[in-house]
């Protein structure tokens, strides 16, 4: 993969009947890269793939694919196809007739067409669908149908509009290793557009967490995962436990000792922070470390009860209240000395973590 | 759902259900077999129909200038069908891509005329459109013409009030297919490369095929039976099929005749309605025309 820019976004601002959706926004897509735009609904992404696709046009600021600024070009005329989270095939052409489009339109010659069409079939593995209509098809095949008819094209960017969001959960499983097989296939930059984490975390080469027309973190899946930079970003992906802390001391090798709950402990981070300052302490309910508080060891700990535990197949999800009232979050998975192992509810717990595993932001960030 | 109230159900459903079969039966069924029974007999001067039973009627009606006139009604018909369809067609497109609030006032106005009896609406027009009407006393006092324009008892007179009458009935149907149109169909076709003409042909047009077909037969059937336009607007020439009937029953005073030219008119339309009905649920489950088909 080559690390150049090649789709970027200058500063573009985009407003709707007074509403501010992206003000000054800047974005570097890379050549190549399996992108992904992961936020709440209404945070702007959408409109971010639009304005690339060029169904809207940037109030201020410049939108450059490829070294051209794309900006206020129409749609019809750019090198972007899209596919829509609704399919949207053409209800009254055969399948063929679909995904050949795009080709007719820029009266690409007939036996081409044809080749062109077989080809693409043969990428989404819908060999022989040709003569099928649209309504024949299931919500899977009809997804596979407008991926075609968006790759046919060979465009520079393919933009996934929630693509996947409309199958249920096995299909879309599948559709994700399908979606990253295809995109290193044909070696197209991919935009997808998603609130869905697990589907951001999945696909994507880097992940842009945008909320309120804001670009929060951008990263590879693990770096928005392991380090958030934010609370917004640390909530929004994945589960957090957020522990209001305060620095008492510092020692060297950004090594602190942090005030938790009354408890002090030993915090390692990235930045430098001074005595007295507040910071976030962010665990990851699969980072807790929980037992029965008979069987506690002799270190610091909070305690607390159990008050709800949910079976989820692989992991024994459960709800701790610690005795100073607050809600952890914790994720355990079965193991092979003790597969029966459970909870009661209002069983006493005792919950402390592995030094070196959270992870911690300044308190002033959101 | 406890078994009294079941049964008023029941007991309400039979009332509803033979309120309506009796009205239909007597106001409906009834009169038009009496149409079909009096279409076979003879005409007579003093007692109007007499036995015996006959088909003549329906041999008259293939005589020469009964089909001049079947033809120049097809033509009207057909010309005002066209005419409704290419005002209907970008309105309806308008409407359905207004906010609500405007779409709901403009359907509002084109509907308010109906409050009013279509046989005096024909007789406003009759006064722009006459001699001494607006348009003309418009035109002579600024001097545009020095002679007033016939257009009253024209046959273009008797298109203007049949359009005038019928746009809605094309309108609606047509709004109703556009707002049944995705509109991101339109948008997949600007991002697949479509020009707007591109774009219409290949599926805004298509896929709002049902709308014109529906909004085309319920203008061009009605159209063929308005005999009072053709009477106020075209003059005293019979012009279409409905003229016909009307004359027979009022004016010759040929009932059979008249009854069996009703009775062809109902076979023509029930025929087209057969057509539109294959034709639509051909579409339908096409979910459109075929490419190939336009």
């Amino acid at each position: 993969m080559t690390q150049s820019a090649f789709l970027s976004f200058n500063s573009v601002s985009k407003r709707y009947q007074n509403q501010e959706i992206l003000r000054e926004f800047d974005l570097t897509i890379n050549d190549g890269e399996f992108f992904t735009i992961l936020g709440p609904s209404g945070c702007g992404k959408t409109t971010i793939l639009r304005l690339i696709a060029g169904f809207e046009q940037p109030d201020h600021g410049c939108v450059v694919l490829d070294g051209q600024d794309i900006g206020n070009l129409p749609a019809e005329h750019r090198p972007t196809n899209t596919v829509f989270q609704s399919y949207a095939l053409f209800p009254h052409m055969s399948i063929y007739d679909n995904i050949a489009f795009g080709l007719k339109m820029s009266g690409v010659d007939k036996a081409e067409i044809k080749q062109r069409v077989h080809e693409a079939l043969s990428v989404v593995q819908l060999d022989g669908f040709e003569n099928r209509k649209p309504h024949q098809l299931s919500g899977g095949q009809k997804q596979r149908v407008a991926i075609a008819r968006a790759i046919i094209n060979r465009p520079k960017v393919l933009l996934l509009d929630e693509s996947l969001s409309a199958l249920d959960y096995k299909l879309r499983q599948q559709m994700q290793n399908e979606l990253k097989r295809i995109q290193r296939q044909l070696n197209i930059t991919f935009v997808y557009v998603t609130h869905d984490q697990e589907e951001a975390l999945t696909m994507s080469d880097r992940v842009l967490v945008i909320n309120n027309g804001q670009a929060q973190q951008i990263g590879t899946p693990r770096e928005i995962y392991e380090s958030p930079v934010n609370l917004f970003v640390a909530r929004f992906i994945g589960e957090s436990n957020i522990f209001k802390a305060k620095i008492t001391q510092c020692l060297d090798n950004y090594q602190y000792i942090a005030e938790i709950y009354g408890l002090q402990w030993k915090i390692t981070a990235d930045h430098k922070f001074a005595v007295d300052e507040h910071v976030n302490v962010i665990l990851r309910p699969e980072d807790l470390r929980v037992m029965y508080s008979e069987d506690a060891p002799q270190e610091p700990g909070f305690v607390g009860k159990i008050i709800e535990r949910n079976y989820t197949g692989k992991t024994l999800d459960s709800v701790i209240q610690l005795d100073n009232g607050h809600i952890l979050g914790i994720s355990e998975f079965f193991n092979e000395d003790d597969p029966d192992f459970d909870y009661n509810i209002n069983q006493k717990v005792w919950v402390n973590w592995v030094h070196g595993w959270e992870h911690v932001i300044k308190a002033d960030e959101r | 759902m406890n078994i009294s109230t079941f049964s008023s159900l029941i007991n309400f459903r039979r009332v509803v259900i033979t309120l309506t079969l009796s009205w239909l039966t007597l106001f409906v069924l009834l009169p038009h077999l009496m149409v079909l029974l009096t279409s076979i007999l003879s005409p007579d001067s003093e007692h109007l129909v007499v036995w015996p039973i006959t088909l003549d009627n329906y041999t008259r009606i293939f005589e020469p200038i009964y089909a001049n006139i079947f033809w120049d009604s097809l033509l009207l018909s057909g010309t005002t069908t066209v005419i409704c369809l290419l005002i209907g067609y970008p309105f309806a497109y308008f409407l359905s891509n207004m906010t609500p609030t405007l779409r709901v006032v403009l359907l509002f106005l084109m509907v308010v005329p109906f409050w009013t009896n279509s046989l005096i609406r024909i007789y406003a027009i009759k006064m722009i459109i006459g001699k001494k009407g607006i348009i003309n006393s418009f035109l002579l006092t600024t001097n545009i013409i020095d002679t007033p324009l016939q257009i009253l008892y024209t046959d273009f007179a008797v298109v203007i009030g049949l359009v005038y009458i019928l746009l809605p009935f094309m309108v609606l149907p047509l709004m109703a297919s556009f707002d049944k149109l995705d509109k991101n169909l339109i948008e997949v076709g600007r991002d697949l490369g479509a020009s707007a003409v591109n774009r219409f042909i290949h599926i805004i047009l298509p896929l709002t095929a049902p709308g014109i077909i529906a909004g085309s037969l319920m203008v061009f059937l009605p159209a063929m039976g308005m005999f009072y336009v053709a009477d106020i607007l075209g003059g005293a020439k019979t012009l279409l099929l409905g003229n016909v009937i009307k004359n027979q029953f009022l004016v010759v005073r040929d009932w059979p005749f008249g009854s069996a030219f009703s009775v062809f008119l109902i076979v023509l339309m029930a025929a087209l309605l057969a057509i539109y009905h294959r034709a639509n649920s051909y579409i339908q489950q096409k979910g459109g025309l075929d490419d190939e088909n336009l």
